[in-house]
């Protein structure tokens, strides 16, 4: 297929996925405010998600404080923020309308929806527009979208890159709610393993759906063993980075398969899966979970810079 | 029919009183359908247009470019018979136009003949240098035509303007058929109304059959657009899809030895055959307009060396224009040895002093155009025009006369279309599809566009035009 | 005469750049006026495909890079025997009738300035040459021969407000005012012997074609106040400096280029 058409199906996916992270990020943030402040690192919660969101020297320049009702406009609604559900939504909508005939009706509907639907909410009294209503929008969509892909499309090399672009982003994203949590929110070093911490981390897991899953899976108390372990190297949860390295490996595989070659995406993933299935949780604690996962979300950048390489300019690599 | 017909114009559907033949399926189905139904329906066609995305951006008017054009449901109706001429003439039409294109880049020899001013067609802005002595496959410039036709009276048909570019609008025929068909499945039923389906398949056809002679195997044919911005992209993507063909870029496309290559996630990939729906400037910055951003560098070289063909050729414009249009009567006797089966609208060139004399006298009955216009702008209609929009015109004519031709203001044949009053007659007009390659080939159908202001002579979409389906009825 | 030409022209980049594709007209046409004994265009790391005969009959290729390049060097050499045919192009082969070469392009844009130079360098003359010999003799008269004074984009209105230009400037004021005239005009890219050898940056050189009636296309060179004759060599034509041009390229990239364009023409002794 058309490299160009690859590479917009790789940022739809990516693209609505930012957009679920985003909306995670905001629910903590909501969460963790109706904690008492307590002083000392970032000064309000509200603060440490725009630090995890990447954006707030430009929060800051655009709209001073950290209220939650100007961190609900930039995250959610701010066009000015590439990264805002607005824009990521746009984005992938307008990706979608590009390749309109690589992808069914059934996902064109989902997204185009998606976009008229936010275009409402905009135009909508905000009092009107609880966050809870607004995170819970956003999951929906995104689920809606993902159903409409994973029923309707075929499963061709564009499904693969659509695929790739959802595991490549959401590898980073875990990886970088992760950070926040155990670098960003945590003000000081003597919180570990309190009451605070642990609210924190339940937060945390509940933002990615997966508390219940956590407790199933691992029960009594929430310590930072268990959370690396299981959002790092469990299976079973589908956001662990194991987990969605080894879907981008999967995808690989299946476009080596069908395109008769191997290239260095391959290799790139393949290296970051050997590192993931041998690790164990106390060397990745040793080595300092954020230097661990610094590395890692710059090993994913350059993943995605070789499935580019590889596939999205349409030379050989 | 809620309003007695104006006289001055032809009705389609009503003569005297009576319902012409073509219409009479329709008669029922108009006076059964109860307004709430008919407003139920209007929606309804609505929903599913922008459901599957059919919007229109308008030129230079800014706004919302995911405007619908409005679509009337009341279909336009010709019998087997009244089509089987029209067919013959824009056949006949689109062989001279494409007879003419292969030889004023060739010999000349109309030109030699005295039949057409050498100046008119050698320093037309539209004649392109670039390709001069080449013969594409199949002898073919333009391969798709389209005609734009009105009908003054039963018989009575003439031709507006020719496009030998890329004439848009298909997209409206195939889909205003598809959504008629969803909606109203009982009246195709009852009337026996011919395909237009196959359009698709036979493009394609086309395409593949001008592949260049270097082509081996089944050609690789795509789709050139500017991109999505531009305001027929959703036309690009509905083509491409309907022919499994890739809707390309010029980014997606590059130079390398003797070829054209697609830029595909198993690597590069030859092009044969590139329908573009970009203009002759944008196509190639070594060789047109250096600053275009939406071409192939080398892509005039592959394909004047025979590596690649493209659709329309460079320079198939030269056949369109305004000033050479009044000849093309000319080239159907002078190519084809055959009397033209379609008329020409009378038309007064500005630049010769007489005819211009002429028209600054009649201005308020004439219709002025620009010879490079397109879109209903730049566009004087007389009769419907104030004073001062006269003299306004009067003034521009005066300063580039040669930058204006002139018509009578044409009695545009009207069809009964649903307005807010109930159905009321309209004026229409007609853009059939002429197919031309290794055959020739036309689809029993159209994108006849309606002016729904009432009173309206233009039918352009960016003027508030309408579209319809057009109906062929099978013997 | 026979000349000898070594033409090369060296490209770097200050960054890499991706998708190099130049079209060349670097290849002289046989006619009467001249002969081509030997001739070779090479790139090293370049594809050379695509070639053909233009309308205007001048041979035409493109050359295409793969990958990413920091630099480019083009190497034209070749032999060429010459006639002096008093500047009339004869047995030059070509299809584009004389009449299209009345469009004016963008840097031959009429002014008033160039209507009315045009007029009184004709004015009293009788015939179509004579007309053209004044209006050449004009144009020398009036653009002073000074380079570094205008640029490769510099019109022919431009170049006659200032009354300074180098060659391509006053071949497209000649043109320009031909048009105005009605006189078909061309420009036109080529190599030229000076017997001093010291003239080397003139060695790639620019002259006007003028089509009259009776003669067809004769060249008219207002740099040297002469018509071609056997120490010119024709590489090829068009509308202007831009359309004639001997190489045409574009990349992907936004770094700056580096242009190094060395000339070499010689007269060969005969054997």
């Amino acid at each position: 297929m058309l490299s160009r058409t690859a590479e917009n199906l790789f940022w739809i996916g990516r693209y609505l996925e930012r957009a679920e992270a985003n909306a995670r990020l905001l629910e903590v943030g909501a969460r963790n405010a109706l904690l008492p402040n307590i002083g000392g690192g970032y000064r309000n919660e509200w603060e440490s998600v725009l630090v995890a969101g990447g954006t707030y020297a430009a929060f800051r320049e655009k709209y001073g404080d950290a209220v939650q009702r100007n961190i609900e406009s930039h995250m959610f609604f701010d066009k000015d923020n590439p990264s805002s559900i607005l824009s990521c939504v746009t984005a992938a909508r307008e990706n979608g309308r590009i390749v309109r005939t690589a992808i069914t009706g059934q996902v064109w509907d989902a997204l185009n929806g998606a976009f008229q639907e936010i275009r409402e909410m905009q135009r909508t009294e905000r009092s009107q527009l609880p966050l809870a209503d607004l995170t819970d929008w956003t999951m929906r969509t995104a689920a809606l979208v993902r159903g409409a892909t994973q029923v309707s499309m075929l499963r061709n090399d564009g499904f693969q890159f659509l695929r790739l672009g959802y595991a490549v982003e959401r590898a980073d994203n875990t990886a970088r709610l992760l950070d926040v949590k155990y670098y960003v929110l945590l003000p000081e070093v003597t919180y570990v393993g309190t009451g605070l911490d642990n609210y924190q981390w339940t937060t945390l897991l509940r933002a990615l759906s997966s508390y219940r899953a956590f407790n199933h899976a691992y029960g009594g108390e929430i310590t930072a063993w268990k959370i690396a372990e299981f959002l790092i190297l469990n299976t079973q949860c589908p956001r662990s980075l194991l987990s969605c390295v080894s879907e981008v490996n999967e995808s690989l595989d299946v476009l080596a398969r069908a395109y008769h070659r191997t290239t260095g995406a391959q290799t790139e993933v393949r290296g970051m899966l050997g590192e993931l299935a041998e690790a164990r949780v106390d060397d990745i604690l040793r080595e300092g979970l954020h230097e661990f996962l610094q590395r890692f979300i710059d090993r994913t950048r350059r993943l995605a810079e070789a499935i580019r390489a590889s596939y999205l300019t349409g030379r050989i690599a | 029919m809620s309003k007695a017909a104006d006289p001055r114009y032809f009705n389609e559907m009503e003569d005297g009183g009576a319902v012409r033949a073509p219409y009479a399926g329709l008669q029922d189905w108009m006076q059964d359908m109860p307004v709430e139904l008919r407003t139920l329906k209007q929606h309804e066609a609505e929903k599913l247009f922008r459901r599957i995305g059919i919007t229109f951006a308008v030129y230079g008017e800014g706004g919302d470019p995911d405007r619908l054009i409005p679509f009337d449901m009341f279909p336009r109706v010709f019998s087997a018979d009244e089509w089987r001429k029209l067919e013959r003439g824009i056949k006949q039409r689109a062989r001279a136009l494409n007879a003419f294109l292969c030889d004023v880049y060739g010999r000349g020899e109309i030109v030699r003949a005295g039949r057409i001013p050498d100046k008119l067609v050698y320093t037309n802005e539209a004649y392109e240098k670039a390709v001069v002595g080449i013969m594409p496959p199949k002898g073919v410039y333009s391969q798709i035509v389209g005609i734009d036709l009105v009908r003054v009276g039963p018989d009575e048909f003439y031709v507006l303007e020719d496009n030998c570019r890329t004439p848009s609008g298909v997209s409206y025929m195939l889909e205003n058929r598809e959504i008629m068909m969803r909606m109203f499945p009982q009246l195709f039923q009852k009337n026996r109304i011919a395909p237009v389906e196959g359009y698709a398949r036979a493009l394609k056809r086309t395409l593949h059959s001008v592949a260049p002679k270097k082509c081996d195997g089944e050609p690789c044919a795509v789709i050139l657009t500017p991109g999505h911005f531009n305001s027929a992209y959703y036309e690009h993507t509905f083509l491409a899809d309907m022919m499994g063909l890739e809707l390309v870029e010029g980014q997606d496309l590059f130079v390398e030895g003797d070829f054209v290559w697609m830029k595909t996630t198993e690597g590069p990939q030859k092009v044969d055959v590139i329908y573009r729906r970009i203009d002759d400037a944008f196509l190639d910055p070594l060789c047109f307009r250096p600053d275009s951003m939406l071409g192939v560098p080398g892509l005039m070289n592959v394909y004047r060396s025979g590596g690649v063909t493209i659709c329309s050729a460079p320079g198939a414009g030269v056949a369109d224009d305004k000033a050479i249009y009044t000849y093309v009567p000319e080239m159907v006797r002078f190519y084809l040895g055959e009397e033209p089966i379609l008329r020409n609208v009378p038309t007064w060139q500005c630049a010769r002093p007489d005819e211009r004399k002429y028209v600054l006298e009649h201005l308020p009955e004439l219709v002025v155009k620009e010879v490079h216009g397109s879109g209903g702008y730049g566009m004087l209609v007389g009769p419907k025009s104030t004073e001062g929009q006269i003299e306004a015109f009067r003034s521009k004519i005066e300063e580039r006369p040669e930058n204006y031709i002139a018509q009578p203001t044409l009695a545009l044949s009207t069809c009964p279309s649903f307005v807010e009053e109930g159905v009321a007659p309209r004026h229409v007009d007609l853009r059939p599809f002429c197919l031309v390659g290794e055959e020739i080939e036309l689809v029993p159908g159209g994108l006849t566009r309606v002016a729904l202001k009432e009173g309206s002579l233009v039918v352009n979409s960016s003027q508030g035009g309408g579209v319809k389906d057009t109906w062929v009825l099978a013997e | 005469m026979r000349l000898s030409v070594s033409h090369r022209t060296t490209y770097r980049f200050a960054e890499p750049v991706r998708d190099l594709v130049q079209s060349q007209r670097l290849q002289p046409a046989d006619c009467e006026n001249q002969r081509v004994v030997d001739w070779s265009v090479r790139a090293e790391g370049g594809q050379i495909g695509a070639g053909f005969r233009d309308g205007a009959g001048d041979w035409v290729q493109t050359l295409s890079m793969r990958g990413w390049v920091s630099g480019l060097t083009v190497e034209v050499a070749g032999e060429v025997e010459t006639a002096d045919l008093n500047g009339v192009l004869r047995g030059h082969r070509e299809t584009v009738r004389p009449p299209v070469y009345l469009r004016h392009s963008r840097a031959t844009r009429p002014s008033t300035g160039l209507r009315r130079l045009a007029e009184a360098a004709v004015a009293g003359e009788e015939t179509g040459l004579g007309r053209a010999h004044a209006l050449a003799r004009t144009v020398t008269e009036t653009i002073v021969y000074s380079p570094g004074e205008t640029d490769a984009a510099t019109t022919a209105a431009e170049a006659l407000e200032h009354g300074y230009g180098v060659c391509q400037d006053q071949t497209h004021v000649l043109i320009a005012a031909a048009l105005t005239l009605g006189i078909p005009a061309r420009y036109v890219a080529g190599y030229l012997f000076s017997e001093g050898g010291d003239a080397m940056a003139e060695a790639s050189h620019a002259w006007a074609e003028l089509f009259l009636e009776g003669l067809g296309w004769v060249g008219f060179d207002p740099a040297n106040a002469c018509c071609p004759d056997a120490r010119y060599i024709r590489l090829g034509s068009g509308f202007d400096a831009v359309d004639a041009a001997p190489i045409r390229g574009v990349a992907q990239g936004v770094a700056t280029e580096y242009l190094d364009v060395e000339v070499n023409v010689a007269q060969v002794q005969q054997q």
